[in-house]
């Protein structure tokens, strides 16, 4: 028994026993599911075992729906405790422990995976590749993520989940202050998917630099593609000093070392710094993408090409430079010197130009434009004024003295709201319509579309401009109740509604899912339901295996614009075989042991640990001798394929 | 898969050049890895607590015999890849496991050090300093120490196979691996140790 304790609550409450009971039944119903519909082995080879860049999104695209209900119940519950003064729904263990879990849960395992869910999905397709470089890589990329989020995910049934907030500040998230294994899940969970991220990375560098389509220069590439380009830079130089931080913070609190202890030489202000060096160039992992599909829809459904590709281009590489040169700026009250923090306000201050720039040039390439109000350009249209908010607010929090103000109160949860939601959220969500018929070949729904925008958009101005107030007069973030006498209680409902309307956005949303998956009709879309411009739209709804067929001739910028208006051959000469990756079990199997050797990390149970380790060791080294050269796929079923969509599209 | 023949065995198919740029791009990252060890380790050096200094602990000879054994072995794992591409695999053969036998003594020569300062009251536990100077090192040689089962590995496949384009990529990758573990232990050996015994 003393060894089953360690798995023990430690601070239970009705809602986790629920939530146990909850997560019994549905494994239990997905188990009874698969085996009474003999869907295992459609599982296993269709799925589970796949390589095909397209499947991995769509499977960052469930994992990242899938989060962000979990994240959104977390975001729900916590307005609902702070909605009258003096509440008592939750208590402060628990409160803490919720918006530790909120704050990882969105950032890492729901705005990053569904980032990676549509530059898998589609910067192969834009690029007119056939995968990724390294699709096997890929493959354990997106497993070693979903066993890190499911491992942080099963930390609040077993064990207790992390409440050292969601940067897990050292000395609060040392043993001695935050005793339990949740933050032993946070540094392990953490540390797992961020390997998998950063494979990542790497595959969609090599991928972009390398596997371009004949006549592709940089300069001729589709903006979201240039983001993705940026963004893996950024991923590959930030994300190891996570790796970094976070092995430290496991050994400080497995093995008793001295890095961030108040003792003996260590420094707690290291964890700090090695956060935010990480942590603030994340920020721009995410927002560039949004940015880069921001910069596909609205030129779409303006029927004008983007203005200032050029600026735009630039002022991303600017940007990506510079998130490495502001990190201070998130704990400006910590204790540096005036001309420390002087530095950083000013960098800060700077990042607004380049971010301006892109404003302006999504302004202008509207101007004069013929606008449709889809779904996709609704997001886009609501993000622009939003998000100017949400920098706005930015820049007064760059102002380091200013800041001893703002610091740690409601006014920085509104502000990184403000600018996350409208940007990196809408974008998801506007994106995630976008290419809906893309990835499975036919509509959402736009009307209850419509109807989950204004939801989400009124929803969130509702619950975010209250903070700004409440910030403003002081009352303190990450502090689980407050008295009647602050009088901030009328604010707070009013965030708590706003928090309602976007949770029924978020059923709305699923609503479209299944009302369009049942209804949808499967045979008019064609392919090219948005009139677009880039590449992606030139192969067939949905995309067949091996992407194009004949391998694309660009020619410009927008090349599939002008092969359908301007008589430009998109697809010269004839079908030849397709080289394509095998399939394999092996990402799959790793990163099963991954999840094994990281429970074993995270209780502290050696003898599983070492037999983990050993078991990942083996899976290398079978992939080494493996010998695996692909396969092709013979011109007899290309020409299957093609006739069963029409043949190859001649867009004239 | 189709081979390029003007281009050296290593380089000669598409998936060859992936691999290779792909690799160099992972040492980008490993170089933050590392940069970023440094810096926090340049942090905490003086931070030692009730626990010894650098200067108290440090011996030259360990360490020059380090150095010695792992700039050697990448000056051979330089011979064994021009004998690749030479064509001469059993020259190949015999450097890269030279190349090993120097890893596995500096491997060696790393454990008696750190078992010393254990000795000698440094343990991992025992300062700011000491915890950052074990893992930075230690590190450095879990780095080689998986390359020594990584080129036993592509030891193995080369004599098996033969110097096919896909093992000539293997051992090619595994080269730069290595170079960059000896540019790493450079740094260490100036910043640390030269730095720490003044």
């Amino acid at each position: 028994m003393g060894f089953f304790s360690r798995f023990l609550i430690p601070n239970p409450s009705p809602v986790i026993y629920s939530s146990m009971v909850a997560i019994g039944v549905t494994v239990l119903l997905i188990i009874f599911g698969l085996t009474h519909f003999k869907k295992w082995f459609y599982l296993w080879s269709g799925w589970l075992t796949t390589v095909d860049h397209k499947r991995i999104g769509i499977m960052y695209l469930i994992s990242a729906l899938l989060m962000l209900f979990r994240g959104g119940v977390d975001a729900v519950m916590m307005r609902a405790q702070l909605a009258v003064p003096d509440n008592k729904l939750l208590d402060s263990q628990h409160y803490n422990e919720i918006f530790s879990t909120h704050g990882v849960v969105m950032i890492l395992f729901m705005a990053m995976p569904y980032i990676m869910a549509l530059m898998n999905f589609v910067v192969p397709l834009q690029i007119g590749a056939r995968d990724v470089a390294f699709p096997r890589l890929n493959a354990i990329s997106f497993w070693l993520f979903f066993m890190g989020a499911m491992l942080f995910n099963i930390s609040f049934v077993i064990g207790g989940s992390p409440d050292a907030g969601w940067s897990s500040y050292f000395p609060l998230a040392g043993n001695e202050f935050s005793p339990h294994v949740g933050t032993n899940y946070y540094m392990i969970g953490i540390q797992i998917a961020g390997i998998g991220t950063l494979m990542t990375g790497i595959n969609f560098l090599t991928t972009i630099l390398k596997m371009r389509a004949p006549g592709m220069t940089l300069m001729k590439m589709p903006m979201f593609t240039w983001s993705a380009l940026v963004t893996s830079i950024i991923i590959i130089f930030a994300f190891p000093v996570l790796t970094v931080a976070l092995i430290m913070g496991t050994m400080d609190r497995l093995f008793a070392t001295k890095f961030f202890t108040m003792t003996d030489g260590g420094m707690d202000m290291l964890w700090a710094n090695l956060f935010w060096v990480w942590g603030h160039p994340e920020v721009y992992i995410l927002i560039l993408p949004a940015f880069g599909l921001f910069s596909e829809i609205i030129p779409t459904f303006s029927r004008r090409n983007l203005y200032g590709y050029r600026s735009m281009v630039a002022s991303m590489v600017f940007i990506s430079i510079y998130s490495f040169f502001v990190w201070t700026h998130h704990f400006f009250t910590m204790g540096q010197a005036a001309y420390v923090n002087s530095i950083f306000s000013i960098t800060t201050m700077v990042i607004a130009i380049p971010t301006g720039i892109k404003i302006f040039n999504w302004l202008f390439t509207m101007w004069k434009g013929r606008i449709r109000f889809t779904v996709p350009m609704l997001y886009s249209i609501g993000f622009i004024p939003l998000f100017t908010i949400g920098g706005v607010t930015g820049v007064m929090l760059a102002m380091s003295a200013a800041d001893y103000q703002y610091h740690n109160t409601m006014f920085l949860v509104a502000h990184f709201h403000n600018v996350i939601i409208p940007g990196v959220v809408f974008a998801v969500l506007g994106a995630g319509t976008y290419y809906w018929p893309k990835m499975f070949g036919f509509m959402l729904n736009e009307r209850i579309g419509k109807w989950a925008f204004w939801f989400l958009t009124i929803g969130f101005c509702l619950a975010f401009f209250p903070m700004y107030i409440t910030g403003l007069d002081g009352q303190a973030r990450r502090i689980y109740t407050y008295s009647e006498s602050s009088g901030f209680g009328p604010l707070n409902m009013i965030s708590f509604i706003g928090a309602a309307l976007m949770a029924i956005s978020f059923v709305l949303i699923v609503y479209t899912i299944y009302y369009s998956i049942r209804h949808a009709p499967r045979d008019v879309v064609g392919d090219d339901p948005w009139d677009a411009r880039s590449l992606e739209w030139a192969t067939h709804n949905p995309v067949p295996e091996y992407n194009f067929a004949i391998i694309p001739q660009v020619n410009s910028r927008e090349t599939f614009w002008d092969a359908k208006y301007k008589g430009h051959e998109l697809f010269k000469g004839d079908y030849e075989k397709i080289h394509m990756p095998n399939n394999s079990g092996g990402p799959f199997i790793m990163s099963c042991i991954f999840f094994v050797f990281g429970f074993a990390l995270v209780f502290s149970i050696w003898f599983l640990a070492i037999i983990g380790l050993i078991g990942i060791f083996v899976c290398m080294a079978h992939r080494s001798f493996e010998i695996d050269h692909g396969h092709y796929i013979s011109v007899e079923e290309i020409k299957a394929t093609e006739a069963k969509f029409g043949g190859v599209n001649k867009w004239k | 898969m189709e081979i390029d023949h003007s281009q050296p065995l290593e380089y000669s198919t598409e998936q060859n050049r992936l691999n290779i740029l792909g690799f160099w791009i992972f040492l980008g990252a490993e170089i933050m890895l590392f940069a970023t060890l440094f810096a926090s380790y340049f942090t905490l050096v003086d931070r030692t607590g009730n626990g010894p200094t650098g200067a108290e602990i440090f011996e030259i000879t360990p360490v020059l015999a380090e150095t010695f054994l792992l700039l050697t072995s990448s000056f051979v794992i330089g011979l064994g890849i021009h004998a690749m591409r030479l064509g001469n695999k059993k020259a190949m053969l015999t450097f890269f496991i030279i190349t090993l036998l120097l890893g596995l003594g500096f491997l060696g020569f790393e454990i008696t050090e750190f078992i010393t300062y254990y000795r000698e009251g440094a343990t991992l536990q025992t300062s700011g300093f000491t915890s950052m100077l074990f893992t930075t090192l230690g590190t450095h040689g879990a780095h080689v120490t998986l390359g020594l089962f990584w080129g036993l590995f592509i030891i193995l496949q080369v004599k098996k196979r033969g110097l096919t384009p896909e093992t000539a990529n293997k051992s090619f990758i595994f080269s730069l691996y290595w170079h960059f573990l000896d540019i790493v232990w450079i740094f260490i050996f100036t910043f640390i140790y030269m730095k720490g015994m003044t």
